[in-house]
């Protein structure tokens, strides 16, 4: 069907319809990119030249001001970064073992809850909107409120264990103790994200194959280790990659818990914080963007990577 | 299928169990604004104490906070009114003609590191003496609604029919107008969803207005480190500012539950 037309009496929207001009005809036939093309221009410029530019500020000595002279020293800061051992490397150890205790916990939790609510009960309403409210919740506000609640001194947390006898816990402000502080936090707040995510694909799917596995007597538990997990492994990953990419850049809940640096001794600092502080507190600029090329090329790889896994299952 | 009582019975122990700590924090958060400072070091006051409207008055009377209230709604609006006007044309354009490489573009927005775009705009946008302007809050604050929105989208005219739209051209619409007068309004429901939800997500983004704002267009969030000093943290004060930012989002969320959920799990079940 042709854009061009000429109105037939067949609809009174039609009839009505002012005779078409040149512009409405070239608009109609290159619709789609007069559609598509401002919100990706929007993003080209926002993205593709900032980026273009981290790559070229990460092989200068750019520092100071944004304004001030740099020379071009090739990949000395890579080599530079790659050989620091004293805030890169933990950085980076920090990033992976806080994405990865933070993922697995989440979806381990997650599938026990959103298993849970899987079959329809009273009161369904209530438990979804208590699901809801932490995942909605500016995670600032979450970081301060779990910083008075983990408070050494006047915290609740440390109010419960003296109640079954332990004794009080640094938490945050231990050096050891913050990372699975702010993990925890992150649990609280993500957990739900993945329990809404997992409902989502049960619910999606159909009842006939478990039934059919009752019928050849299979356990419960092996009706979900070998029927509702299969079928859901894609929603799965769906939830993992989602949630990775923004447990990889977690910002807001160690920057509301530990201040600049992720605390004086960077107990909770991750590439992202460390890259921040390194722009934005020292304005070591060419070093910043070196670690962020680095911290995106981890990123984009564990997405290729699980985005890969998505497909072989599917197939 | 039928859940078996012994289930049942567990069910509901564990669900007690998640809703509490999900909950509790929360109410704990809210309790504590309602204390004074000295009842917030009492531990023996935890659960009984004489609520005052003292740490509210700082926030809303002396803090400046209905200000940033102001900022936080105008720029999360303002935000999401121009993604939308960006966003659900090209979501369209990108479900209909399948443009998965250009959704990929838009899409990058949400993988990448916020940090590595906030060095380049920081300059950009201090050489054009915009830093600390609205105007440059909400251009970052698109930046986090426009992906969303796109993607939210695609999923929902993926899902809607092409027969009503082929039905309008044979009745003489231009496809712009099919798309004007017929899609559209079968999209509300899509676009009320990616509307809330992009405007839950500026309301609390943080890092761009972190170094973005300035003093009189600090947004909530970033306005809440008010209330932390280097020395003493005025814990009160500090409970009443994340109880102004968060409670109207979680107000939104009781109301509008139906469309954050459809939002959020958009996409999971296919891929």
């Amino acid at each position: 069907m042709s854009a061009v037309t000429t109105p037939v009496t067949r609809s009174p929207e039609a009839r009505t319809a002012p005779v078409e001009s040149a512009w409405s005809r070239w608009a109609n036939t290159h619709r789609k990119w007069l559609f598509a093309a401002p919100a990706m221009a929007f993003v080209a410029v926002l993205i593709i030249f900032p980026v273009a530019w981290t790559g070229y500020l990460s092989l200068t000595d750019a520092e100071g001001s944004v304004r001030a002279e740099s020379e071009f020293i090739g990949f000395q800061n890579y080599l530079d970064v790659l050989s620091d051992t004293d805030r890169f490397w933990p950085a980076v150890w920090r990033t992976v073992l806080f994405t990865g205790v933070v993922l697995l916990v989440e979806v381990v939790l997650g599938m026990a809850i959103a298993l849970l609510l899987w079959r329809p009960f009273r009161g369904e309403k209530w438990v979804r909107v208590a699901i809801l409210l932490p995942l909605v919740a500016t995670p600032v506000a979450v970081g301060m409120m779990w910083r008075l609640i983990f408070d050494p001194n006047i915290g609740m947390a440390n109010q419960l264990l003296s109640w079954v006898g332990i004794g009080p816990q640094p938490w945050l402000s231990g050096q050891s103790s913050a990372l699975p502080t702010t993990m925890f936090i992150d649990i609280w707040q993500w957990t739900p994200m993945v329990v809404l995510i997992l409902l989502a694909g049960l619910t999606s799917l159909s009842d006939e194959p478990q039934e059919a596995a009752l019928i050849d007597g299979a356990s419960t538990w092996q009706r979900f280790r070998h029927v509702t997990l299969p079928l859901l492994m894609p929603t799965v990953i769906v939830a993992i990659l989602l949630r990775g990419i923004d447990a990889l850049k977690t910002f807001d809940i160690l920057y509301a818990t530990k201040g600049r640096g992720g605390g004086s001794f960077h107990e909770v600092e991750t590439l992202n914080v460390y890259a921040y502080g390194l722009s934005f507190d020292y304005n070591d600029y060419g070093v910043s963007s070196t670690v962020l090329i680095i911290f995106f090329l981890i990123i984009i790889g564990v997405m290729w990577a699980l985005t890969y896994r998505k497909k072989g299952l599917e197939r | 299928m039928k859940p078996s009582k012994p289930f049942k019975a567990f069910r509901a122990v564990a669900l007690v169990l998640v809703v509490f700590s999900l909950i509790a924090p929360l109410l704990w958060m809210v309790a504590a604004s309602f204390k004074t400072n000295v009842d917030i070091y009492d531990t023996g006051k935890a659960f009984v104490f004489t609520p005052t409207l003292d740490n509210y008055d700082t926030v809303l009377q002396r803090a400046n906070y209905v200000q940033f209230i102001g900022n936080s709604l105008w720029v999360a609006l303002a935000a999401t009114v121009f993604s939308l006007i960006l966003g659900v044309p090209a979501a369209y354009s990108m479900s209909r003609f399948n443009m998965k490489k250009s959704a990929l573009v838009v899409l990058m927005a949400r993988v990448i590191p916020g940090v590595s775009l906030l060095v380049p705009w920081y300059y950009v946008f201090s050489n054009l003496q915009m830093v600390g302007g609205y105007t440059v809050l909400i251009l970052s604050h698109m930046f986090v609604s426009l992906p969303l929105i796109v993607y939210i989208m695609m999923g929902y005219f993926d899902g809607l029919p092409t027969e009503l739209e082929e039905a309008a051209l044979v009745d003489g619409l231009t496809h712009i107008g099919a798309f004007r007068r017929i899609t559209l309004p079968l999209s509300v429901p899509g676009v009320a969803t990616a509307g809330i939800l992009s405007f839950i997500f500026s309301w609390n983004n943080f890092m761009f207005a972190l170094v973005l704002s300035g003093a009189d267009t600090k947004t909530l969030p970033v306005a809440i480190f008010d209330f932390v000093g280097y020395a003493s943290i005025d814990w009160g004060g500090l409970m009443a500012a994340a109880t102004v930012v968060t409670l109207p989002i979680m107000l939104i969320a009781l109301f509008v539950q139906k469309y954050i959920v459809s939002g959020l799990t958009a996409g999971a079940t296919k891929g």
